[in-house]
C-alpha cells in the first residue's frame, strides 16, 4: 500500500514540478522518488498486510514483483535523459503518466479483489493509450495509440464481462470468497462461471500479448516512442502476467484441471508462433516485439506449472527478461537516433565503431536466447525445472524448440554488428548512458553467475 | 583447489588481455599464460599419481535448493583430457604467430576463454555445471570462427552454432528430467545422476537426447554436415581448437555421462550407433580421397577417425574404451599437427589446393619430415601414437563383433590411401613456381611442432603411463553394466 501511495505522490509531484516550470528537476526527483518507494516496498517484506477489506493484499509475492516493476521503471527513466535531450516541449506529463501507469501495474500485483484488478488494469491501460500517442507529430505514434485504444478498450470489455459473470455465479468479487465458492462446487461448475473464467483469461491474454491475442503488439510497439515501448515490453508485461498468475494460483488452484489445458495450448502457440514470426521481421524493434511475445509464452509455463517453485521461477524470469529487454531497447534508441531507422543493416560493424554498445546488446540478446552463464539461461532453466517437476515435458520440449528458433533472429543483430563492415557512422553516446548500459549488461552476467541472490526469495 | 585454479587462471588471463593495448606483447602474454596453465596441469598429474585424489576435488555450494553445486574434480580420463587441452593450447598459440590477426587482444582473449570453458567441461562433476560450460565453449568458438574466418563465414558459422545449440538444448531437458529421477533430495552431482532410477522408456529418451547432443559435436554421420565447412572456413587457430579439443567433448560426454546414466539403452542401441559411426568412417574416408583442398581433406579424415572412436565407445569393453580414451589424446595431437602443417603451407604458398603444390620435400626438408611423422601418426603406423589407439579400438570392436571390426578396419587402409596420396602430391614430385622458392620451417615454427612429435613417439613407444592413468576409471565406468 505504501508503494502505491508513494508512487502516486511522486506522480503528482512531477506534475507539480512541471507546473512550476522546473523541467531540469524532473528526472532527479523521479529517480530519487523511485528509490524511496523501492525502500518503502522492501519494508513490507514478510509483513503480509491487507488493506481496505482485502482489496489490496501485500504479501511477499506482491512485494517482490512490485520491486521488479519499480526497478524496471527506474532503469527506463535512466534512459530518458538521453532519449528526450533534444525535446523542447515540457515532459512532466509524459513522466507523470508513466508513473501513474506504474501505480496501475503495482495494483495488478497486489490485488485481492477482482474490482481492484480491473481498476489496476484500467489505470495502466489508459495511461498507456496516452503514452503510445505521446509523439504527436509522428503518424506512426497516432496509429499505434488508436490501434491500442480500440482493441484495448474492446478487450477490457471482455475482462469486465468475465468479472461480472464470475460475480454472478459466485456472488463475490473477493478472491478468497471466490475460491471458497470454487471449493464448494466440487467439480460441478456453473457454465456461467466457466464462461466468466475464460473471458477473464482472454482479457488478460490481450494485455500480456499472448497468441492469438497478440496482433496489436508489433504495430503498437513499432509506432510507440521507443522509450515507452521498453516500458510496455517490460513493466506492462510483468504486471499482466503476475496478475494472471496471482489470479490462478490464489483462486483457482483447486480447479487446476479446468484451465490447465487452455493455458498449455496458449503457451505452446505463443512460444512457437512468436518465435517463428520473429524470424521474419525486418528490423530490430519489431523483432523485439516478437521476442517479447514469445517470452510471454515462456512465462505462461510458470502459470501452468504452478508449484512452490514457479513463484521464484517467474520472479527470476521477469527480472532477467526485463533487464535484458531494457538493455536492448537502450541500444535500439541509439541506433534509431543515428540512422533514423532500425533495420539490421543499420547495425553493420557496430562492434568496430562502438564496441561497448555492441557488447551490451550482445549480452542482452544472448541472455534472451538463454545462453549460459547469463541470467536468461538460469531463468529458463528454472522455469523448465518447475515445469518438468509437474510432468510438463512436452511443453518444455516445445519451449526448447522455440529457444532454438529464436537463435535465428537474436543472432541477426549480432552477425550485423560483428561480422559486417561499418558504414562510417559512429553512435555518439554520453558517458552516463554508456555507464548505464554497462551496468545493465554486468547485471545480466552477475545474476546469471550468482542466481541465489534472487532465486529462493519467495 | 588445483582444479579450480585451472579453470580460473585462463579466465583471469583472458580478462587481463582485454585491458592490453594492441601489440606483439599480447601473443606472448597469451603464450605465457597457457604455459603456466600447462605447468599447473602437470602438477595435477603428478599429484594424481602420488597423493590422494581428493586434493583435486573442489566442491562448493551454488544453488542448494536446486541441488546444483560447484563441483569440479579429476579422475584419470578427465586428467588426460585436461592435459591434452593445456598441452595443445600453447602449441596452437605458438603456431598462430605467423599470422597477424586484427584485434589480437580479443582474439587471444577468446582463445583463453575457450580454454577455461573446455577445462570446465572436462572437470565438471555436476551435471548442470557440465551443461553450462558445454554451452560456454560455443560462444568463443563461434566468435573466433566467425570474426576471423574466411569467405562465407557468416553462413557457415551460423549453421555450426544452430546445430550444436539445438543438440545441447535437448541434453538440458534430459538433465533436468534426470534430476527429478535421482533419489530425494535431488542433486545434479554425477554420482547421484548415476543412481537415477529410470524405466526403459525413459532411459531410451534420455539416451537419445544425450546421443543427439554428443553425436553432433563429435560429429557422427549423418550429423556431420556442419563440420567440413566450419573447419575449412575457420581461422587456423579456430580449426585446431575445434578439431583438436572441442570434438573430444562429445566423446568425453558419452563416456562420462551417457554410458553410466543410461547403460541399458546404450547396450540396446549400441549396434545402431555403431552402424552410424562405421558408415561415417567409410563415407568420410571415400570423400576424403577425392578432396583437393588440404583442410577439407583433413576435416573429412577427422570424421573418419572420430567415427572409429565413437564406435569403440559403444563396444563397451575395456580394450575399446581404453583405445577410445588414448585415441582422443592421439587424435587431438595428430589433427592439430596436420592443421599446423597445412597452415604453414598456406602461409608460404597462399593456397591449400593439392594440385597447385608439389615437390616441396626437396626445397623444405624439415617441413616434409615433420609432415611425414605427424602423417604417419595419423595413419596409425606402429611405433607412433595412432597405432596404440587404433589397435586397441579395433581389438575391442573385434571382441564385440567381427563384422563391425572388419568394416571399421577399413579406416586403416583408407587413411593410408588419402594421407599418403596427399603427401605424395604435395611433398614429392616436381616443383612448380609456387613451391620453387618455398622457405623451410623457422625455429619458432619448429617449436610448435617438436612437442607434438615428442608426444607422438612417446605414446607410440611407451603408452603405459597414459593407459594406466585411465584404466581404473574405464573399469569403473564399464562396471555399471548389469
Amino acid at each position: 500500500m505504501t508503494t502505491i501511495i508513494s508512487i502516486t505522490i511522486l506522480g503528482v509531484l512531477v506534475l507539480f514540478l512541471g507546473a512550476m516550470k522546473k523541467q531540469s528537476w524532473l528526472l532527479p526527483a523521479i529517480l530519487a522518488g523511485l528509490v524511496i518507494s523501492m525502500a518503502l516496498t522492501i519494508m513490507d517484506w514478510n509483513s503480509f498486510q491487507s488493506y481496505s477489506h482485502l482489496m489490496i493484499i501485500v504479501d511477499n509475492v506482491a512485494v517482490a514483483f512490485s520491486m521488479v516493476l519499480i526497478f524496471s521503471t527506474f532503469l527506463i527513466f535512466s534512459l530518458a535523459a538521453h532519449y528526450y535531450r533534444g525535446v523542447q516541449r515540457p515532459l512532466d506529463d509524459i513522466y507523470g503518466v508513466m508513473l501513474f501507469a506504474l501505480v496501475g501495474a503495482v495494483m495488478m500485483t497486489s490485488y485481492g479483489n477482482l474490482i481492484m484488478l480491473f481498476l489496476g488494469i484500467e489505470t495502466l491501460s489508459i495511461a498507456l493509450y496516452v503514452l503510445a500517442g505521446s509523439h504527436k507529430e509522428a503518424i506512426t505514434s497516432n496509429e499505434a495509440t488508436l490501434k491500442y485504444f480500440l482493441l484495448g478498450s474492446f478487450l477490457s470489455g471482455f475482462l469486465l464481462f468475465g468479472i461480472a459473470l464470475i460475480y454472478g455465479s459466485s456472488g463475490s468479487f473477493d478472491l478468497q470468497k471466490i475460491s471458497v465458492f470454487v471449493a464448494s462446487c466440487a467439480g460441478n461448475y456453473p457454465p456461467m462461471f466457466l464462461a466468466g473464467l475464460f473471458l477473464l483469461i482472454i482479457g488478460l491474454a490481450f494485455k500480456i500479448a499472448i497468441v492469438p491475442f497478440h496482433f496489436w503488439a508489433p504495430d503498437v510497439y513499432e509506432g510507440t516512442p521507443t522509450l515507452l515501448t521498453a516500458f510496455m515490453a517490460t513493466v506492462v508485461k510483468t504486471a499482466a502476467i503476475v496478475a494472471m498468475y496471482r489470479f490462478f494460483t490464489h483462486t483457482f488452484c483447486g480447479i487446476h484441471g479446468v484451465w490447465e489445458t487452455t493455458i498449455w495450448i496458449l503457451a505452446a502457440f505463443t512460444i512457437l508462433l512468436g518465435n517463428l514470426t520473429g524470424v521474419y521481421q525486418p528490423n530490430l524493434k519489431r523483432m523485439l516485439a516478437y521476442s517479447s511475445i514469445s517470452h510471454s509464452g515462456y512465462m505462461l509455463l510458470a502459470v501452468v506449472a504452478f508449484s512452490p517453485m514457479s513463484d521464484n521461477a517467474l520472479l527470476f524470469y521477469t527480472l532477467s527478461y526485463s533487464v535484458a529487454t531494457i538493455t536492448a531497447f537502450g541500444i535500439l534508441i541509439l541506433i534509431r537516433e543515428a540512422h533514423g531507422n532500425d533495420f539490421f543493416s543499420s547495425m553493420n560493424g557496430l562492434a568496430k565503431t562502438n564496441p561497448l554498445e555492441a557488447f551490451c546488446l550482445t549480452i542482452a540478446l544472448f541472455s534472451l536466447t538463454g545462453i549460459p552463464p547469463l541470467a536468461g539461461f538460469m531463468a529458463k532453466y528454472y522455469l523448465f525445472t518447475a515445469a518438468i517437476e509437474k510432468g510438463l515435458v512436452w511443453l518444455v520440449i516445445i519451449a526448447i524448440a522455440g529457444s532454438a528458433i529464436s537463435v535465428v533472429y537474436y543472432f541477426k543483430p549480432v552477425i550485423a554488428m560483428y561480422l559486417k563492415n561499418p558504414d562510417g557512422k559512429k553512435l555518439t553516446v554520453e558517458m552516463p548512458y554508456k555507464a548505464h548500459l554497462l551496468f545493465m549488461a554486468l547485471m545480466i552476467i552477475l545474476i546469471g553467475i550468482l542466481p541465489f541472490l534472487v532465486i529462493g526469495l519467495l | 583447489m588445483l582444479t579450480l585454479l585451472l579453470i580460473i587462471l585462463p579466465l583471469a588471463i583472458a580478462l587481463f588481455l582485454l585491458t592490453l593495448k594492441a601489440g606483439k606483447a599480447i601473443r606472448y602474454v597469451a603464450l605465457a599464460g597457457t604455459l603456466i596453465e600447462f605447468g599447473l596441469s602437470v602438477a595435477a598429474f603428478i599429484q594424481y599419481q602420488t597423493t590422494c585424489h581428493c586434493n583435486l576435488l573442489f566442491s562448493a555450494e551454488w544453488l542448494v535448493s536446486l541441488g546444483i553445486s560447484l563441483k569440479f574434480g579429476m579422475d584419470g580420463i578427465t586428467l588426460l583430457m585436461v592435459m591434452l587441452t593445456t598441452f595443445l593450447l600453447p602449441v596452437i598459440i605458438l603456431a598462430s604467430f605467423n599470422h597477424s590477426y586484427n584485434r589480437p587482444a580479443a582474439f587471444y582473449s577468446l582463445i583463453l576463454f575457450m580454454e577455461m570453458a573446455l577445462i570446465g567441461v572436462f572437470t565438471a562433476f555436476d551435471g548442470l555445471m557440465f551443461y553450462i560450460f558445454w554451452e560456454m565453449t560455443l560462444i568463443p568458438a563461434y566468435f573466433i570462427c566467425a570474426v576471423w574466418g574466411g569467405n562465407d563465414r557468416i553462413r557457415i558459422t551460423f549453421k555450426f552454432f544452430i546445430y550444436t545449440f539445438v543438440g545441447s538444448l535437448f541434453m538440458l531437458v534430459a538433465l533436468i528430467y534426470l534430476y527429478f529421477k535421482t533419489p530425494a533430495p535431488h542433486s545434479f552431482d554425477f554420482q547421484w545422476l548415476y543412481l537415477a532410477t529410470l524405466t526403459p522408456a525413459e532411459q531410451t529418451w534420455i539416451f537419445l537426447a544425450f546421443f543427439l547432443a554428443f553425436a553432433i559435436k563429435i560429429p557422427i554421420f549423418p550429423l556431420h554436415t556442419w563440420q567440413p565447412d566450419t573447419y575449412t572456413g575457420s581461422p587456423p587457430a579456430g580449426t585446431m581448437l575445434l578439431a583438436g579439443i572441442m570434438l573430444k567433448m562429445g566423446i568425453y560426454g558419452m563416456i562420462r555421462w551417457m554410458i553410466p546414466i543410461c547403460h541399458q539403452s546404450v547396450q540396446q542401441w549400441a549396434p545402431a550407433a555403431m552402424i552410424l559411426a562405421i558408415t561415417g568412417i567409410v563415407y568420410a574416408s571415400l570423400i576424403a580421397i577425392r578432396q583437393n583442398d588440404l583442410k577439407r581433406l583433413v576435416a573429412y579424415s577427422s570424421i573418419a577417425h572420430v567415427g572409429l572412436i565413437a564406435a569403440g565407445v559403444f563396444a563397451l569393453n575395456v580394450h575399446a574404451m581404453q583405445g577410445a580414451v588414448i585415441q582422443m589424446v592421439t587424435h587431438g595431437i595428430n589433427v592439430v599437427g596436420l592443421f599446423i602443417i597445412i597452415d604453414f603451407l598456406q602461409v608460404r604458398t597462399k593456397t591449400r589446393n593439392i594440385t597447385d603444390l608439389g615437390g616441396i620435400a626437396s626445397k623444405a626438408p624439415r617441413l616434409a619430415i615433420f609432415f611425414m611423422i605427424i602423417l604417419l601418426g595419423s595413419i596409425a603406423l606402429p611405433l607412433t601414437n595412432g597405432f596404440i589407439g587404433e589397435f586397441l579400438l579395433l581389438l575391442g570392436l573385434f571382441e564385440y563383433s567381427k563384422i563391425f571390426s572388419a568394416f571399421a578396419g577399413l579406416t586403416i587402409i583408407f587413411s593410408a590411401v588419402y594421407m599418403l596420396w596427399m603427401y605424395q602430391r604435395t611433398m614429392l614430385g616436381k616443383t612448380n613456381e609456387l613451391t620453387e622458392k618455398i622457405q623451410d620451417l623457422t625455429w619458432p615454427e619448429m617449436a610448435a611442432l617438436i612437442p607434438l612429435v615428442i608426444i607422438i613417439f612417446w605414446i607410440g613407444l611407451f603408452p603405459g603411463l597414459f593407459l594406466d592413468v585411465a584404466l581404473p576409471d574405464v573399469m569403473q565406468i564399464l562396471s555399471f553394466k548389469p
